[in-house]
């Protein structure tokens, strides 16, 4: 749209600038683009909401009258019907109306659009041209122009946390309407099915998140049994007893684990190491769910083996050398020195480590959703099958949905508790890292 | 009397020294046994996939001879290519393959038998026959032979996974159908070749017809939208936040966001896309674009904190020759400085890349999970991508899925060790040390 870039760095071939001349030809052309390019993009993020808007209020009064869902269904019928897909209603005659109205504002508002684009860009880029004289300082422009670019991506990240924790925020407040907080947060019994319709029998709903928060905590709990010694073990081994060549060896292998996607550990848990665990469990006469807890939490644990092991390896290693020597100059063993000297002094590190290591758990979402189950368990037994916070917010999630049942919006709700308890973990887990390195440092 | 005092003290120090020995062997024992413990996880993982997947890779085959009946296929006098290609694509090929079939088991009778007989070639054939048709019309009238496909449940026979031995009622093949697979393999006609099919198609509901082309396109188209905008972005805030930043509140804000950002569930991010960019933005739902922007927000802070190592560690001095040498600080940085950083960015990113490649639970939030057969074209197409598709044949209860689906894994892991041997490489090749 607003290309006329190239034209513009023929005109530097001055010698007395300023400044270079491609800084004059940079300056033409970041000015002129910028604003066509930030037109375009209101297109494309506000464009069709406009079109949507004009459409309704080019509506009779009888559609602006609807409830809100149906007005929805009603303009998503006419979204089908403008790119010629099935639709739920007859096809009347106002709806067709309506359609070609819908098109033709389309169209219209994107010439609109499409025309600003070029008409501003064109005409700061003559304004620009003719700007363009020896005594410009166009480099200073540039580099102003640049760095305030840096300041803007730098800030994207807080735009995010900010689009994180609003959109959260706000759908659970519209689910706290429906729903109030104590039973969410309070309540034992999780079957999120609202009645479609009011006099439908046995699905009222019922939100007490205590079952799932237990699901979790259960299977994290498993996963740390499993990861925290193993990792633990094989970091101290491997900063301590290995030898360099050993330690070249493992230690990529390790994290291979980490690097594997978690559709796959998924995949495991449910083909080989559910199967296995009900197995033998038939052999010596336990009954065993073929969701049990046991095999997801189990693979998860193997998935978090390589960040507990190189976080505890990055804290172990940075213990002060003077601190193993004076040990050993006191006659102790390498494993006294471990237990004794390393450990605690590395401790608060690797109890970061396992703070990381248990948020990562509680988010972490593939591999429950292939080989926990989907139905809400209060339970403490690892053999039954129990199900998670991060399962319910899938499940209420993918599929048919429509958006303001408490159903979905209880998906926000989950995700915002979520995101709490995750941030909460990696906070404290931070904390305590940097209390430890400004020890030693 | 001092001597034997001191005696019984080193007998007793000395056993107590071969005490702490044994400890000591008995700790380093277990710290190795952690070790290797998580490495066997790694070694039952893998063999557990290869040994399913690998015959993924393969596909069964049965030649038939086919007659081209021309009764069945009709007239096609005075057709030219477009309506002769619309004629064939219309005609019953089903009828053209159970005749021929019926040829060749010429006592097969009644409708069941017929009907089951036909259910040892895939339904892929049918295609395969309409292929050979349009290509050749001269064909008509004559017997060829054709190598046709068989289905998921012969293939899944042929390479061992149904057993003869079990009940006829427990097993997807019956005894008459094995009756007819034993004739036919003591005739030589059922043959195993590389399933190139695997490569080149979309998703099908038929195992044996199924492919990874439009996941793998999907994912590619996704991975470039994230490529596109985290990069950039991921760039330029490491060079502000290391090189121009002031020290004050906004930037240290910053930094515990991106900090913090890293560690949030990525099922998070999934929930955010479907609430700002589907329900806010109205764009597509499935659509590549939609992942490839809710994947580069989760890759942005990985990126960011890798590039800032890699700006990091490039040394003043060459800031200060630029400098010195008339740059302005902007020239000194996008001169000399990114430059210098930039394999270490890359490998960042390629990372990154691979994180993003494997990440399956934002995208079945935005909806990537529809079942679709088409090969996406753009970044507006529905598509899904390699581990949504991973995941949905995970979830198939088909056998022939389950070999299909750890074929899958290993075309996504050997992307995995392609990208990060491609990080390592450029790591190695262009790394400077100061």
């Amino acid at each position: 749209m607003g290309r006329k870039k190239a034209v513009l760095s023929v005109n530097g071939k001055i010698r007395d600038l300023h400044s270079l001349p491609g800084h004059y030809g940079w300056f033409t052309a970041l000015t002129s683009f910028l604003p066509g390019l930030f037109i375009v993009l209101v297109w494309i993020i506000f464009g069709s909401n406009l079109v949507d808007n004009f459409t309704l209020a080019a509506l009779g009064d009888e559609i602006r009258s609807l409830s809100n869902f149906d007005r929805a269904l009603y303009m998503n019928d006419i979204h089908n019907l403008a790119i010629g897909d099935a639709i739920s209603r007859p096809l009347t005659n106002s709806l067709n109306n309506a359609t070609n109205f819908y098109l033709r504002t389309q169209n219209n508002l994107l010439w609109i659009f499409t025309l600003s684009a070029i008409g501003v860009s064109s005409l700061l880029a003559i304004f620009s041209f003719r700007k363009i004289s020896p005594e410009l300082r166009s480099r200073n422009l540039v580099e102003r122009l640049i760095i305030i670019m840096l300041v803007i991506s730098s800030s994207i990240a807080i735009l995010i946390t900010i689009g994180i924790v609003s959109s959260l925020i706000v759908e659970t407040l519209r689910f706290l309407e429906h729903v109030s907080l104590s039973e969410f947060l309070l309540g034992l019994k999780w079957s999120p099915q609202t009645a479609l319709r009011a006099d439908q029998v046995g699905s009222s709903g019922s939100f007490g998140a205590i079952p799932l928060f237990t699901g979790t905590l259960l299977i994290t709990f498993i996963a740390l049994l499993v990861a925290v010694p193993v990792g633990l073990f094989s970091a101290i081994y491997m900063t301590e007893f290995a030898s360099p060549n050993a330690r070249i060896f493992f230690k990529p292998l390790l994290e291979l684990l980490a690097g594997i996607p978690t559709v796959v550990y998924g995949f495991f848990a449910a083909l080989v190491v559910a199967p296995v665990i009900r197995n033998s469990g038939e052999v010596i006469g336990l009954e065993i769910a073929s969701e049990s807890a046991l095999a997801a939490g189990l693979v998860m644990g193997i998935m978090i083996i390589p960040l507990i092991s190189s976080l505890s390896d990055d804290v172990i290693s940075s213990v002060p050398q003077s601190l193993r020597d004076a040990s050993y100059g006191l006659g102790a063993t390498k494993t006294e020195t471990i237990v004794n000297v390393i450990l605690p002094s590395a401790l608060p590190g690797i109890v970061s480590a396992f703070l990381l290591a248990a948020s990562r758990a509680i988010g972490e979402t593939m591999i429950v959703v292939m080989a926990a189950g989907m139905a809400a368990n209060l339970t403490a037994n690892p053999l039954e099958a129990v199900t998670t916070v991060t399962v319910q917010i899938l499940a209420l999630l993918t599929g048919d949905q429509e958006f303001d049942s408490a159903k979905t919006l209880s998906a926000f709700a989950l995700g915002l508790a979520l995101f709490t308890i995750t941030l909460f973990l990696n906070f404290i887990a931070l904390k305590l890292v940097r209390k430890y390195q400004e020890q030693y440092d | 009397m001092t001597d034997l005092k001191q005696n019984t003290a080193s007998l007793k120090s000395q056993a107590r020294l071969k005490k702490r020995y044994r400890k000591e062997r008995l700790f380093k024992a277990i710290g190795l046994s952690g070790l290797l413990s998580g490495l066997l996880a790694l070694t039952i993982m893998m063999i557990s996939i290869l040994s399913t997947g690998l015959s993924g890779f393969s596909e069964t085959r049965i030649k038939f001879d086919i007659y081209m009946d021309p009764e069945i296929i009709g007239s096609t006098d005075g057709y030219d290519e477009t309506e002769y290609r619309d004629h064939i694509a219309q005609i019953n090929h089903s009828t053209l393959i159970r005749n021929s079939l019926k040829i060749k088991f010429s006592d097969v009778k009644g409708r069941r038998d017929v009907f089951n007989l036909q259910k040892l070639v895939s339904s892929g054939s049918r295609e395969e026959v309409r292929r050979l048709l349009i290509e050749d019309k001269n064909l008509i009238g004559k017997t060829i032979a054709m190598d046709l496909l068989a289905s998921s449940n012969v293939d899944m026979y042929v390479k061992g996974q149904i057993s003869r031995d079990v009940n006829q009622s427990e097993r997807k093949i019956s005894d008459r159908q094995l009756a007819w697979l034993d004739i036919l393999e003591s005739e030589g006609r059922i043959l195993k070749g590389f399933n190139w099919k695997f490569f080149s198609t979309g998703d099908s509901r038929e195992p044996e017809l199924a492919g990874i082309l439009g996941a793998a396109m999907g994912s590619f188209l996704t991975l470039l939208v994230t490529l596109l905008i985290a990069f950039p972005i991921g760039v330029a805030s490491a060079l502000y936040l290391e090189e121009f930043a002031p020290h004050n509140k906004w930037t240290d804000l910053i930094e515990i966001n991106i900090n913090n950002l890293a560690a949030v569930p990525s099922i998070i991010f999934g929930l955010l896309g479907l609430a700002i960019f589907l329900n806010v933005f109205n764009m597509p739902r499935s659509a590549p674009l939609v992942g490839g922007l809710t994947l580069a927000l989760m890759t942005l802070p990985t990126i960011i904190i890798s590039s800032r190592a890699a700006i990091r560690a490039v040394p003043p001095s060459i800031r200060d020759a630029a400098i010195g040498m008339g740059a302005s600080n902007l020239q000194a940085q996008f001169h000399h400085v990114l430059p210098l950083s930039m394999p270490g960015i890359m490998t960042g990113t390629i990372i990154g890349m691979a994180q993003a490649l494997g990440e399956t639970a934002p995208l079945l939030m935005i909806g990537m999970v529809a079942f679709i057969v088409d090969v996406p074209q753009g970044v507006l197409d529905a598509a899904t991508a390699l581990p949504v598709q991973i995941f949905l044949w995970a979830d198939s209860p088909e056998r022939g899925f389950m070999e299909k689906t750890s074929a899958a894994i290993i075309v996504l892991l050997v992307f995995l060790i392609m990208m990060n041997g491609l990080a390592i490489w450029v790591r190695h090749k262009f790394e400077k040390r100061w």
